[in-house]
C-alpha cells in the first residue's frame, strides 16, 4: 500500500474543514499501511506556503494543479495523473457533493472500488476496510477492496488535527484536462440565496422541514423560536423550494449545527439533515408519519399534527416563562 | 435530442428494507416500485420536450436490473417515456456502483443519447454516485443533484446547491445530468398512459448484447467486497409520544416539562 491522496475543497483562499479531516484520517491510515497521505488541490490560486500548511493535518506532499474549482471532471482528470505517477493507491474525500462526484469519477477513471458514506476507515492486514452505516443507519457494512480503493467520508465523519505533522512539500502538476472534463463551466459559484441569518451562535434552534407544508407556516417556527429564545433554521428541501434563506439550511450542502436544543417541526430526518445536526444535544422531533427515520435519532420524539401542537407549544412555554 | 433516462427498480417505500446475512446483498424481495428519485427525471425529460427551447425527438427509458425490473419501465413509459430498455443477465448480479456504472455506459452507449438524465439517488443503495461513472466511462461532461434545468441549442443551464451555496453551471451536449427531486414535481400519468403504456415498445438486451466485458461486473467483477455486516452502537432509545393528536394538550404538556427538565425553558 504506497500512499493515499486527499481531494482538498477550497473555495476564496480557505480549505474545506471536512478536507482538512480527510487529511487527518489519511494520515492515521496510511501510518497503519506503512504509507504516507498526500493532498492535492486543483485552481484556487493558492501560495506555496499555504499549501505547505496542510502539512500540519498530515499531508507529506501537497500537489498543485492549475486548472478550473468547484467542479469534479478536471480534479478526476488531476488525480488520476498524480495517483497513476505516484503508485498511489487510495484517494479519500472528506465529502460533500463535489466530493461525492469526483471520487466516482475516478473509481471509474482508475478502475477503483468505490465506498461513499464511509464513517471510518482502518488497515487489517495491510489491507484498507472502510465502514459504511447503510438503510437508514441500520447496519454497518465494513467494504474490503480489492486493488485500488476510492473512499468518500461522510460529511463530518473526520475530525482535523493540525499538530500531525510539519510543513507538506509542495510539488507543482501540470495536467492536461480531458475535453469532456472542460465542457462544464462553472459560472457563478456559492451564491446565497436569501438573507443572511446566523444560525450557528443560537443554543436552541427551531427547523422546519417540508412537513409545514407551505412557506408562510415558518411562522410557526419562527414564533416558536421567539417564545424560547432561539433561531430558526430550514432543511434542503425547503430551501430548494424557495421558502426559507440558503443561510438557515442544515446538512450535507448546508450548515453544521450542535446546540443545546434542536427541535425539529415536520422534517423526516434524511441522511443529508443528519449530518448537520445529529451533534446536538437534545433533539425533539415532531412529525406526523410514525416511520420517520428523525425518531430513531431523537431524544424526544412526538407522533402527531405540528400544526396543532407547534402553536399550543409556544402558548405554554410563553405562559411558563410569563409565570 | 434524443434523452435516455435511467430508472431502476427498488423495494416500496413501505417494505421494510434488510440485507440478507447470507449474501451481504439488500433483500430485494417483495412490493416493488420505479424509484421515485427517478420520477423527477423523467417529468425533467418531459419539460424539456413540452418546453419548446429544444426539439425532443425521443425519450427512452432505460434500466438495468432482473426480469421483474420491467415493470419500473412500463411505469416509467407510462410517465412520457416513448420506448424502454432493459439490461437484463444473470452475469449482471451483485454489481456494485463502478460495475453498475459501467454496465449502464454501454448499453446507453448503444442508444446514443444527447442527454442521459437519472435520478439524484436510488430509494435503497444511497449511492448518489452512478450518475458521475456513468459520465466517466461515456466521456461525457456531468453534473449532479441538479435543481433547475434549461436547455438552449446544444448547451444546458443548470443550477445546483453544493458546498458553499448554489453554483450555476453551463453544460456542453451531450452530457449527464441528475437532478435533485426539488427540481420539479412529477406529474401523474393518466388513466390512458398507463394502459399504453404495456403497448409502447419495450427491448431486452444482454451483457453480451452490448459489449459488456462480463470480468467488469457482477459479484467478482465488482472492486468492492462487503466483508462484515454489523449492528450500529446502541444508542439509549429516546422517548415518544405517540398518537400526540388525540390529546394535543397532553402531549404539550410533556413536552414542556421534557424540556423544562432539561432548563432549555
Amino acid at each position: 500500500m504506497a500512499g493515499i491522496l486527499v481531494y482538498v475543497l477550497a473555495k476564496d483562499g480557505e480549505f474545506n474543514k471536512n478536507s482538512l479531516g480527510a487529511i487527518s484520517e489519511a494520515a492515521k491510515l496510511a501510518g497503519q499501511l506503512g504509507g504516507e497521505a498526500s493532498a492535492i488541490v486543483v485552481g484556487g490560486d493558492f501560495a506555496d506556503d499555504k499549501l505547505a500548511t496542510l502539512g500540519a493535518y498530515g499531508a507529506a506532499k501537497v500537489y498543485k494543479v492549475s486548472g478550473p474549482e468547484g467542479l469534479a471532471q478536471p480534479a478526476v482528470d488531476a488525480m488520476a495523473k498524480v495517483m497513476t505517477d505516484n503508485g498511489l493507491d487510495v484517494a479519500l474525500f472528506g465529502g460533500g457533493l463535489l466530493g461525492l462526484e469526483i471520487g466516482a469519477g475516478l473509481a471509474a477513471r482508475i478502475d477503483a472500488g468505490v465506498t461513499m458514506e464511509a464513517t471510518g476507515a482502518k488497515a487489517d492486514g495491510g489491507k484498507i476496510v472502510v465502514e459504511r452505516p447503510v438503510l437508514q443507519d441500520s447496519q454497518i457494512v465494513d467494504v474490503g477492496f480489492s486493488g485500488k480503493a476510492v473512499v468518500i467520508g461522510r460529511l463530518n465523519s473526520f475530525e482535523p488535527n493540525d499538530g500531525v505533522g510539519a510543513a507538506g512539500a509542495v510539488e507543482t502538476v501540470d495536467v492536461e484536462f480531458n475535453d469532456f472534463s472542460l465542457k462544464a463551466e462553472l459560472v457563478t459559484r456559492g451564491e446565497q440565496r436569501g438573507e443572511d441569518v446566523n444560525i450557528e451562535d443560537a443554543d436552541i434552534l427551531i427547523a422546519g422541514g417540508r412537513g409545514l407544508g407551505e412557506k408562510d407556516k415558518f411562522g410557526l417556527c419562527e414564533d416558536l423560536a421567539g417564545a424560547l429564545g432561539g433561531a430558526v433554521a430550514a432543511t434542503r428541501a425547503v430551501v430548494d423550494a424557495g421558502w426559507y434563506p440558503y443561510a438557515a439550511q442544515i446538512g450535507q450542502t448546508g450548515k453544521t449545527v450542535a446546540p443545546k436544543l434542536y427541535l425539529a417541526a415536520g422534517i423526516s430526518g434524511a441522511i443529508q439533515h443528519k449530518v448537520g445536526m445529529q451533534a446536538s444535544e437534545n433533539i425533539v422531533a415532531i412529525n406526523k408519519d410514525p416511520n420517520a427515520p428523525i425518531f430513531e435519532f431523537s431524544d424526544l420524539g412526538i407522533v402527531g399534527d405540528l400544526h396543532k401542537i407547534v402553536p399550543k407549544l409556544t402558548e405554554a412555554i410563553k405562559a411558563k416563562k410569563g409565570a | 435530442m434524443k434523452i435516455a433516462v435511467l430508472v431502476k427498480e427498488v423495494p416500496d417505500a413501505a417494505v421494510e428494507k434488510r440485507i440478507d446475512s447470507g449474501t451481504k446483498r439488500l433483500d430485494r424481495s417483495g412490493e416493488k416500485n420505479l424509484n421515485p428519485f427517478d420520477t423527477h427525471a423523467i417529468e425533467a425529460a418531459m419539460q424539456l420536450r413540452e418546453g419548446g427551447a429544444v426539439q425532443v425527438d425521443e425519450i427512452v427509458a432505460v434500466t438495468m436490473g432482473p426480469e421483474s425490473s420491467k415493470s419500473a419501465l412500463t411505469k416509467a413509459v407510462s410517465l412520457g417515456a416513448d420506448r424502454s430498455v432493459q439490461l437484463t443477465d444473470d452475469g449482471l448480479a451483485g454489481s456494485d456502483v463502478n460495475a453498475t456504472g459501467y454496465a449502464l455506459a454501454k448499453v446507453l452507449e448503444s442508444e446514443s443519447p444527447d442527454l442521459v438524465l437519472l435520478g439524484q439517488q436510488s430509494d435503497d443503495g444511497e449511492c448518489y454516485a452512478v450518475g458521475a461513472v456513468v459520465a466517466d466511462h461515456l466521456k461525457m461532461p456531468s453534473l449532479t443533484q441538479v435543481v433547475k434545468l434549461e436547455a438552449s441549442g446544444d448547451t444546458l443551464t443548470c443550477e445546483r446547491q453544493a458546498e458553499y451555496g448554489y453554483d450555476t453551471v453551463k453544460v456542453t451536449l451531450p452530457a449527464v445530468i441528475s437532478v435533485g427531486d426539488a427540481i420539479n414535481e412529477p406529474r401523474y400519468p393518466s388513466l390512458k398512459a398507463i394502459m399504453g403504456a404495456k403497448k409502447k415498445p419495450l427491448e431486452t438486451k444482454s451483457a453480451g448484447d452490448v459489449g459488456i466485458d462480463a470480468g467488469k461486473v457482477g459479484e467478482s467483477g465488482s472492486k468492492t467486497q462487503v466483508l462484515g455486516l454489523n449492528p450500529p452502537p446502541q444508542k439509549a432509545s429516546g422517548e415518544l409520544i405517540a398518537d400526540a393528536d388525540d390529546d394535543i394538550d397532553g402531549a404539550v404538556a410533556k413536552i414542556v416539562s421534557w424540556l423544562d427538565e432539561r432548563k432549555l425553558i
